[in-house]
């Protein structure tokens, strides 16, 4: 009883000590000291806010074809014009429109795949760590074989086994990205049962639902955050790349990597049909990897107190 | 160290094991593996014969069995394609796949690693800008993308390389690069944190006030301390480029195994992309229990554990 009473004496202390603008105002501070990591986040905004209001920012539909103004260069170059910035492709669709579309697919895919997969690997990671002895080694076992695997090639393998749809896209990279969120938090799990805190918490009588929500969940947000800022700019890397190959969302689907598939064939005659799509790939992925740098780096209280 | 060995090789073996089943598992995902593999305007009598053919109409725990024993033995079926032994084809294109790998893997060791241990010693520094400038961009660049745009300007404008092929001894410096990029910026990146680690280690500090000389500090004690876990990074990434090349091998046409899988899958040509898929999985994990060992031997606390 007494135990009790003095633990929950410290949580209400905490609670005092940092209020919700407490907090906002220090991550202000931490974000003002990392410019880099400002631009990182306004990338990944303007790409959110891209595919998010997609139909609003374009003048056309990325499907409308022009015949008229086809194979157009972008504006800035001669022949160009305005009304296609970016230029048309080789049927007069415009150019600045599928790419704003195309952030839909790049961000959907890559959003919904690494929630997915975290939820998976989570799931998995903490009952193998929990359960300990068989059902660890159960669990860990295929984890471990996948994540010693080829991955590009069994990506590329199932791809085409299953065929071309948004939803089946989701669920590759959900289901096979799951192994890496499953070790991480396997690891996680296990370092934060033998810290001292939580050892001194079993001491006060904590149980294990307590240990679980208050010490260890919390803990795992900040490795979890970063992997999956990680994972997403490589799945959009792994989508286009599907994309590139005719592999990933049917071809009428205006993604970043069925556009480069496209704008291959006219590498040399009309460049700028390579050239943006990949600017955009390259665009959000620097983002995310600024982002997930960032999040890295303030997420861990060690290299936080370091950098100060 | 010898029971550490085996017990690497025995999981290897297990691993080894588990790429036959999924192997075996994928070309059955959605069910029936002749509608997978035939054209899809055959007749009902061509499937029928197709299905006969290839065994499928068996229990699938005798298709199991079969494609295990058979796979052991090295018979991963004939190509559909070209009708020919599939192993025998994987082996044809290994050789490009391996110059390429090499290529790229010696790009990324000579300059990520010598651009980390400089960025490490005057962190902050010139150097210090390019090397996180190049580890960035090895992290956000479409490796595909880049071997276009590299074609575009490189062997389309200037015609300093060949656009395609294997013919020429340059031919390979463009894909060799383009493959190289990410593992150069990963070895950069860990090279510098190592030494940024090693540098204010204790036995550094004596080394100093010992009065030694700089050069020697830095080679004998911080150098030589950053390479040994190195080894284990190396190895990994080899792996990682001997069957990530598929898009790079599809632009720059290097045929290599990469441009053998998306020709097979353009085919449908399933057996082909299994023995592929096995044969470079395997390679992989011959490749991660030998850097294992060798870590193992380099490392003198695993070397005298025991």
């Amino acid at each position: 009883m007494q135990d009790k009473l003095i633990t929950s004496k410290a949580d209400t202390l905490l609670e005092v000590q940092y209020t919700w603008w407490d907090k906002m105002s220090r991550l202000g501070r931490l974000l003002w000291r990392d410019r880099i990591a400002i631009v990182g986040i306004l990338i990944f905004l303007s790409v959110v806010v891209a595919a998010v209001f997609a139909p609003i920012l374009t003048p056309y539909k990325p499907l409308e074809q022009n015949l008229y103004a086809s194979k157009l260069p972008p504006a800035w170059v001669a022949g160009g014009m305005w009304e296609h910035p970016f230029g048309t492709d080789n049927l007069g669709r415009d150019m600045f429109t599928r790419i704003v579309y195309g952030a839909r697919v790049s961000l959907g895919v890559s959003f919904f795949g690494a929630l997915i997969a975290a939820f998976i690997g989570v799931l998995l990671g903490s009952i193998a760590a929990y359960a300990g002895g068989k059902l660890d080694e159960v669990i860990m076992a295929p984890i471990n074989l996948v994540l010693s695997l080829p991955y590009l090639l069994f990506v590329v393998f199932i791809a085409s086994v299953l065929g071309r749809s948004l939803i089946n896209v989701i669920l590759i990279f959900g289901v096979t990205n799951a192994p890496i969120f499953a070790r991480v938090t396997r690891g996680e799990v296990l370092r934060i049962r033998q810290s001292p805190y939580v050892e001194s918490a079993i001491c006060a009588g904590a149980g294990w639902a307590r240990i679980l929500i208050i010490h260890i969940l919390p803990n795992l947000v900040g490795p979890l955050v970063t992997l999956m800022s990680f994972q997403i700019s490589a799945m959009i890397f792994y989508e286009a790349g599907l994309g590139f190959i005719g592999l990933s969302v049917p071809p009428t689907v205006p993604s970043w990597g069925n556009m480069l598939a496209e704008g291959r064939r006219y590498l040399t005659s009309y460049p700028w049909l390579t050239t943006f799509p990949g600017l955009a790939i390259m665009y959000t992925s620097l983002g995310m990897n600024l982002l997930g740098d960032w999040i890295r780096d303030v997420s861990d209280p060690r290299i936080r107190r370091a950098r100060r | 160290m010898l029971k550490y060995i085996l017990s690497k090789v025995f999981q290897s073996l297990l691993l080894a094991f588990g790429v036959l089943v999924l192997a075996f598992l994928m070309v059955r995902m959605t069910g029936d593996p002749t509608s997978l593999m035939v054209s899809r305007n055959a007749t009902a009598e061509e499937r029928a014969a197709f299905r006969e053919a290839m065994g499928f109409n068996r229990p699938v725990l005798v298709q199991f069995v079969d494609w295990i024993r058979k796979s052991l033995s090295g018979d991963f079926g004939n190509s559909l394609h070209f009708k020919e032994p599939a192993l025998d084809l994987v082996l044809q294109r290994l050789p490009a796949t391996l110059i390429l790998a090499l290529t790229g893997l010696g790009m990324a060791i000579l300059i990520g690693i010598p651009l980390g241990f400089l960025s490490g010693l005057k962190a902050g520094g010139i150097i210090d800008a390019v090397g996180r400038l190049i580890a960035l961009m090895g992290q956000s660049i479409p490796n595909f993308w880049l071997g276009l745009i590299l074609i575009l300007i490189f062997a389309q404008k200037l015609g300093w390389f060949p656009v395609f092929g294997f013919d020429e001894p340059k031919a390979v410096v463009l894909p060799g690069f383009v493959l190289s990029l990410p593992v150069m910026g990963e070895l950069l990146r860990l090279t510098r944190s190592a030494v940024l680690e090693t540098r204010s280690e204790d036995f550094v500090r004596t080394a100093y006030s010992k009065g030694l000389r700089r050069r020697t500090i830095y080679i004998d004690h911080i150098l030589l301390n950053v390479l040994i876990p190195l080894v284990s990074v190396i190895g990994v990434e080899f792996g990682y480029m001997l069957g990530g090349s598929i898009y790079i091998e599809t632009v720059f046409s290097w045929p290599g195994m990469g441009q053998l899988v998306g020709q097979a899958l353009g085919w449908r040509d399933y057996p082909l992309v299994q023995a592929i898929v096995v044969f470079t999985s395997i390679v992989v994990l011959t490749l991660n229990l030998v850097t294992d060992i060798l870590y193992a031997i380099l490392d003198p606390r695993i070397r005298h554990a025991r």
